[in-house]
């Protein structure tokens, strides 16, 4: 931004020339920090949260480039939906399911980092050289009537037919994915009065022990177990204890 | 502001992506890298249709952004059912169609 455009008559483009500047030399350095973020972290969770933060930045993005609709459904569908989605399977998967570390392929990451910067110098040094310090036509135009209804516009009449096709794709992937995630139980479930007549059934049908209680008694009477395994005379009730107990089950320590 | 910026972290944040699923070896990271390029190309449609001053860029962001929605609902249920078959969610370990 030069100084000579802020004295200009034009204060106002000039001005949201700069708003948009800010926001892009926020947006730009935390989405690239998010994602690489994304690549490196060891934990998957964390990974789904950069990401997210990628797509914010992105929405922010939008925003400031005319297109706040994309950006309200980058915000909706992106961090609302399909990340949600994301860290659904993460906790059904594991969260501990990380990276082997095991090469399949040799010297494949070094490959990879050679690879992706090559990519990067020549997408990059292309796009300087094809954009260039272009302006372009900007959206004030067909913005006039508000950004929601142009693209309402174009949605309807010149995309009507890609937009009909879209409901057949989003229904075939429900059925996708419930075909996929689906799984038949085995056997059904066995119900509270079925799992009772069974225990009746069976050859012990007392209650198991509570817990604490040592495995083969489970009268008051019995001393509870000391961390070295001796009986600790102090856990039974003292009016117990000189009694002369049902069968012995009161030993002196 | 010089829309070529919005190119180039596009072009940057594409090439991130990328390493990622070259890198990674969980399918559900490989899976969030797939993402992040898309959304990054999305970023270049946005950038495209403001430089020529239409709206077409955007209604095609737009449907981007649909068949990503429909292809990670039908990706996390492929990723889900081979988990439960193998109990890994490593891409290495899925090469059964390997030979």
């Amino acid at each position: 931004m030069s100084p000579d455009l802020m004295t200009s008559p034009d204060l106002v483009l000039a001005l949201g020339g700069t708003g948009e500047a800010v926001t892009f030399w926020v947006f730009a350095p935390l989405a690239t920090l998010a994602a690489l973020g994304m690549v490196l972290a060891r934990n998957a969770v964390h990974a789904a949260l950069f990401l997210a933060a990628v797509m914010l930045c992105f929405a922010g993005l939008y925003a400031a480039q005319d297109a706040p609709f994309l950006a309200a459904v980058q915000v909706i569908v992106y961090t609302g939906a399909i990340l949600m989605l994301f860290l659904f399977v993460l906790m059904l998967v594991g969260v501990d399911s990380s990276d082997s570390l095991v090469e399949t392929l040799r010297g494949q990451r070094v490959a990879a980092l050679l690879v992706g910067l090559g990519f990067a110098g020549v997408l990059m040094s292309a796009i300087g050289s094809a954009v260039g310090g272009d302006e372009g036509v900007g959206l004030s135009a067909v913005n006039e009537e508000g950004n929601v209804i142009g693209i309402a516009r174009l949605l309807f009449t010149k995309y009507v037919f890609a937009f009909e096709v879209t409901s057949a794709l989003l229904i075939t992937a429900a059925l996708g994915a419930m075909v996929l995630a689906h799984k038949e139980r085995p056997q059904s479930r066995l119900t509270q009065p079925e799992m009772s007549r069974r225990r009746f059934l069976s050859a012990d049908p007392l209650p198991l022990p509570g817990p604490g209680v040592f495995a083969d008694h489970d009268s008051t009477a019995t001393p509870a177990l000391l961390p070295d395994g001796s009986e600790a005379p102090s856990s039974v009730a003292a009016a117990l204890q000189d009694a002369p107990g049902d069968g012995g089950t009161v030993r002196q320590a | 502001m010089n829309p070529s910026y919005y190119l180039l972290l596009a072009a940057l944040l594409f090439t991130i992506g990328a390493m990622g699923v070259l890198l990674r070896r969980n399918a559900i990271l490989v899976f969030m890298s797939v993402e992040l390029m898309l959304n990054s190309v999305n970023l270049t449609l946005v950038t495209f249709s403001r430089l020529n001053g239409t709206l077409d860029g955007q209604v095609m962001a737009f449907f981007v952004m649909v068949v990503a929605a429909a292809e990670v609902v039908v990706g996390l249920a492929i990723i889900m059912s081979i988990f439960r078959t193998r109990r890994s969610a490593s891409i290495d370990d899925a090469n059964l169609l390997k030979y």
